[in-house]
């Protein structure tokens, strides 16, 4: 009886139409492919994107050299070294981000005692030489002074979940 | 031995040992703050609390001692919830600051809090807030984060021996400090920062630089004395980032000198050299390895053996002096020497093969009398000091013939103070006295006939008695006591005190390694092992006075590291080459050397000391090189290759080794020697003022005077004359006044500093600075003019406080 049926059904060449079915329903769908770049899908607010240093609203930089990230860092893309600075407090001398390495995991931004280090929502980058994949101390602060509106308020609306 | 049962194990423990060193020694943790298996029990954290049965209320573990048959249970719900207690009460004032504190990742409290504390915090009221102290540049403080263990406040009482911490107030109000604003000034204190559990006390100069998560930990050995201290080199990349000290009972228990824990910022001091250089006309250039060896391999060569030099610090691996004599033996020459500060050599045929302790150090704590001769050992070798303190404590009677009136932190039984001849003096009375309560001794004649002109007194009949009368007695020569113009004068008469007392003759050498100086042959009279030699070479005060035309200085700077520094710059500048196997260049060396090898420190190169009690101590390295100097084994290696020279394909410093065990056997711990009567005359100085010259704790060797934390102490003497208020007043002087300084080989200009520690009639000059070194010898009779004005108006040289 088996075979009967699956002779019935290679004859009518059902399996195609089946797959011809599923191309069909696709067809008359609802599209969900966006025109990227002019258009962009929505972004978590958990997103974890290009890193950045957030400063306090004084302008200080949050960092305390705590150097947590660093130990945490699955990838080793975090390398940070630390001096204390002219009024005596704890900061970093260096705080690079191998791009390479990094996996964007998130657990430095999670490890942060001061919410200093933490990821964007930018993602569009590239890198045309070797040794551009380093972030250095400089262009992550100036990430986090670009996207400061957009971290601080991401942060707010997360923290109920915290 | 009781027997007792913890956690349900059974253990035998010592009679009177508190719970928790049964504890500790049955491997069962148990957790504590206040407890430090070295310092007395305080019992005043109460973390250790412990379950006992029969007990109404849970035991300190610390503060309990065991008896037979006791129950004791550290986890069971009673000892938990105390645990648990105590923890939240220690947090309540301690600040969440973690992430900015030197101690985190290695911090007691957060491993006992992760243990034995609470999730949660109840506590929400405000903490308290605690002003910080300057404790000077070796050590930061954070005193809010104190959790009033005691230990340093302990350590300073029971083993530095001067109470220099203290706790003020009462509970809430309790402060840990200094009564009155001053700096931490004992040569052991930097050992608080080991000792404080959490993040109070932590060192200044490596403040914020890594965590201990992210260090390599190398074990070494510490090359500034001849203890030998058992050290850990922390450090991160190629850079030596602390050390700390590792715990060897037999040599250093768990402490180091503040010297040994802080010289490594020397090793990446601004001198370093990167590679090596060669003066041509007067320019110094940088050159390549091969270049610079065949250059050197050229000179060396081309000059008549009897007028090469080779000199070496005494504080290299025993590795480098091997190799090092092997070169200048191969060279055909013996002028090989490495007692730059030693002045008077005269016995050197009959002294000991190897100068020590003469016992072990664990021995020499047991010791029931003490004569210390020349010695301020609580500076030169602090651990021996610590050592002396606790046999002082003990009840042993320590006497001193000194020149400068060192503090010792322990009741002294005699002292006796005075300038180069009284020292000598002083001895010989003891010596007397005890030749005449000994007429049966074998060389009372010798003796008797030089000692006709000496009276003894009764300082010096309580010092022959407490000698004679203990049934372990040591009579210590120390530093002072071996760069004494006659010092061999010293040695015969302490040897023939050794002799007609009983008691053991104990010589502590400077330097990291001078016992493995000696043992491998860096002496012009023996090779290694002692061996004879057929003929005598020079010593290095001969080379001073015959024309040198190539001279090899490894490890050690001409200037600073000898007492005669300006013979020995006027010897390198009438040299036709002058090497410098150095870590360091320095303004003196660019001025007298040809050529600089750059090499390792002992951070950067295998090795062994050999230390005063002639323990052989190896190590690896614990960083690469700095940039492109080499270890100075593998430098000299390769000269001897380049030299084409046999035997010099070492590969490793452990094949060096082998090769040293073939010649140098067991060292012998006794430095009694067949004396020859010494010459005990010319005691009386010049009327006038007498120098009394000695090099201070941080200017031993080119890595310590590069230190900078140690550089801003107050044990940091700076380049002044001191004397005291007596003599001040005698010679119409004051404090601060600019005077100029005549001595032997020239003068210079310097502040007068008072300082009653100096004997009457006396100058203290502190050597193993480049400002004192156009000075000679520091020693004999010196002249003081008053200058008028201040040093600084006239811009003469070697100024005031550096």
């Amino acid at each position: 009886m088996e075979s009967v049926t699956r002779y019935v059904k290679s004859l009518f060449l059902w399996e195609l139409l089946k797959g011809l079915g599923v191309t069909g329903r696709y067809l008359f769908a609802r599209k969900i492919t966006v025109q990227y770049p002019e258009e962009k899908t929505p972004l978590s607010n958990r997103f974890r994107g290009l890193h950045a240093l957030r400063r306090y609203p004084n302008g200080e930089e949050r960092c305390i050299a705590c150097k947590l990230c660093e130990a945490v860092c699955p990838a080793l893309a975090i390398t940070i070294e630390s001096e204390p600075r002219a009024d005596g407090t704890r900061r970093t001398t260096r705080y690079d981000i191998d791009l390479f390495k990094c996996i964007y995991c998130g657990f430095c931004e999670e490890s942060c005692p001061v919410d200093s280090i933490v990821e964007t929502k930018e993602f569009e980058y590239t890198f045309e030489k070797r040794g551009e994949n380093i972030m250095t101390k400089e262009m992550l602060l100036a990430m986090g002074d670009k996207y400061e509106e957009q971290l601080a308020a991401d942060r707010l609306e997360d923290a109920p979940y915290r | 031995m009781v027997s007792i049962e913890i956690d349900g194990k059974q253990i035998k423990a010592n009679d009177g040992a508190m719970v928790i060193e049964a504890a500790d020694d049955a491997g069962i943790s148990i957790p504590r703050f206040c407890y430090h298996k070295k310092l007395s029990v305080a019992a005043n954290c109460r973390m250790c609390l412990v379950h006992v049965e029969k007990a109404r209320k849970p035991l300190p573990a610390c503060a309990t001692p065991v008896t037979e048959g006791m129950k004791i249970f550290t986890r069971t719900p009673l000892a938990l919830q105390a645990q648990k207690g105590v923890m939240e009460f220690l947090l309540i004032n301690h600040p969440l600051d973690c992430p900015i504190c030197d101690q985190g990742g290695e911090c007691e409290l957060q491993d006992v809090a992760m243990g034995y504390g609470s999730g949660l915090s109840r506590y929400c009221e405000g903490k308290r807030v605690v002003e910080d102290k300057n404790l000077g540049p070796l050590i930061a403080t954070e005193m809010t984060r104190c959790i009033h263990c005691t230990r340093c406040v302990r350590f300073g009482e029971e083993i530095a021996g001067i109470k220099e911490l203290g706790a003020t107030g009462r509970g809430e109000h309790m402060k840990i400090g200094t009564y009155v604003e001053k700096t931490v000034d004992s040569e052991l204190s930097g050992n608080v920062i080991d000792l404080c559990p959490v993040g109070a006390l932590t060192s200044k100069p490596f403040r914020y630089r890594a965590r201990a998560w992210e260090m390599r930990q190398a074990d070494s050995i510490a090359p500034h004395d001849c203890v030998g201290s058992n050290i850990h080199i922390h450090t991160k990349g190629r850079e030596v980032l602390r050390v700390v000290p590792r715990d060897n009972e037999a040599v250093n228990e768990t402490w180091i000198s503040d010297r040994d824990r802080f010289s490594y910022e020397g090793i990446h001091s601004a001198d370093r050299v990167e590679k090596p250089r060669i003066k041509e006309s007067g320019r110094w250039t940088e050159v390549s390895w091969e270049h610079a060896l065949a250059f050197v391999g050229d000179k060396l060569k081309a000059l008549p053996a009897d007028k090469l030099g080779f000199v070496a610090g005494p504080s290299c691996t025993s590795e480098e002096y091997y190799l090092f004599q092997k070169l200048a033996r191969a060279l055909g020459t013996d002028n090989i020497d490495y007692r730059l500060r030693q002045l008077d050599i005269s016995d050197q045929a009959q002294v000991a093969i190897s100068q020590t302790l003469g016992q072990t150090i664990e021995e020499f704590e047991q010791n029931n009398a003490f004569l210390l001769v020349g010695s301020n050992l609580r500076k030169d070798q602090p651990i021996l000091g610590h050592r002396l303190r606790k046999a002082g404590l003990r009840g042993a009677s320590v006497s001193l013939i000194n020149s400068m009136d060192h503090e010792f932190r322990f009741p002294v039984a005699n002292k006796l103070l005075g300038g180069a001849g009284d020292l000598i003096r002083n001895l010989a009375g003891v010596t007397k006295e005890l030749l005449a309560q000994n007429a049966s001794y074998k060389r009372s004649k010798d003796l008797s006939d030089v000692l006709s002109g000496i009276e003894a007194n009764d300082t010096h009949r309580s010092i022959a008695k407490a000698l004679s009368s203990a049934n372990k007695a040591t009579v210590i020569l120390g530093n002072q006591a071996n760069y004494h113009p006659q010092s061999s004068t010293i040695r015969a008469l302490a040897a023939a005190i050794c002799e007609l007392s009983g008691a053991k003759l104990s010589i502590v050498t400077d330097g990291g390694n001078s016992v493995g100086a000696q043992l491998m042959g860096v002496l012009p009279h023996r090779g290694p092992g002692g061996k004879k030699l057929s003929k005598t070479g020079l010593s290095f005060n001969e080379m001073l006075t015959t024309s040198i035309k190539g001279l090899v200085v490894m490890g050690a700077e001409l200037d600073a590291d000898t007492l005669t520094g300006s013979s020995a710059l006027e010897t390198a500048k009438h040299a036709e080459i002058v090497v410098s196997i150095t870590p360091f260049s320095s303004a003196a060396i660019e001025k007298y050397a040809h050529v600089m090898l750059p090499v390792g420190t002992f951070a950067e190169t295998s090795g062994t000391y050999i230390n005063t009690e002639g323990r052989w101590q190896s190590f690896e390295g614990a960083v690469q090189p700095y940039a492109e100097s080499r270890p100075a084994w593998k430098v000299l290696r390769v000269l001897g290759n380049v030299m084409k020279l046999d035997g010099f394909d070492y590969f490793s410093t452990e094949e060096v080794m082998d090769e040293i065990k073939e010649h140098v056997g067991h060292v012998e711990l006794n430095n009694l020697f067949e004396w020859e009567a010494p010459a005990v005359t010319g005691l009386n100085g010049s009327n006038g003022l007498e120098m009394i010259g000695d090099v201070p704790i941080y200017s031993v060797d080119a890595i310590v005077r590069r230190a900078a934390a140690l550089q801003g102490t107050t044990d940091a003497v700076s380049s002044c004359v001191y004397l005291n208020s007596n003599a001040a007043s005698k010679q119409g002087l004051m404090d601060s006044d600019t005077v100029s300084v005549v001595h032997q080989s020239g003068s210079i200009s310097m502040t007068v500093k008072l300082d009653n520690r100096v004997p009457d009639g006396c100058i203290f000059l502190p050597s193993g600075a480049s400002t004192t070194d156009s000075l000679g010898a520091p020693f004999g009779s010196v002249k003081l003019d008053k200058l008028a004005g201040s040093i600084n108006d006239q811009g003469a040289i070697g100024a005031a406080n550096v």
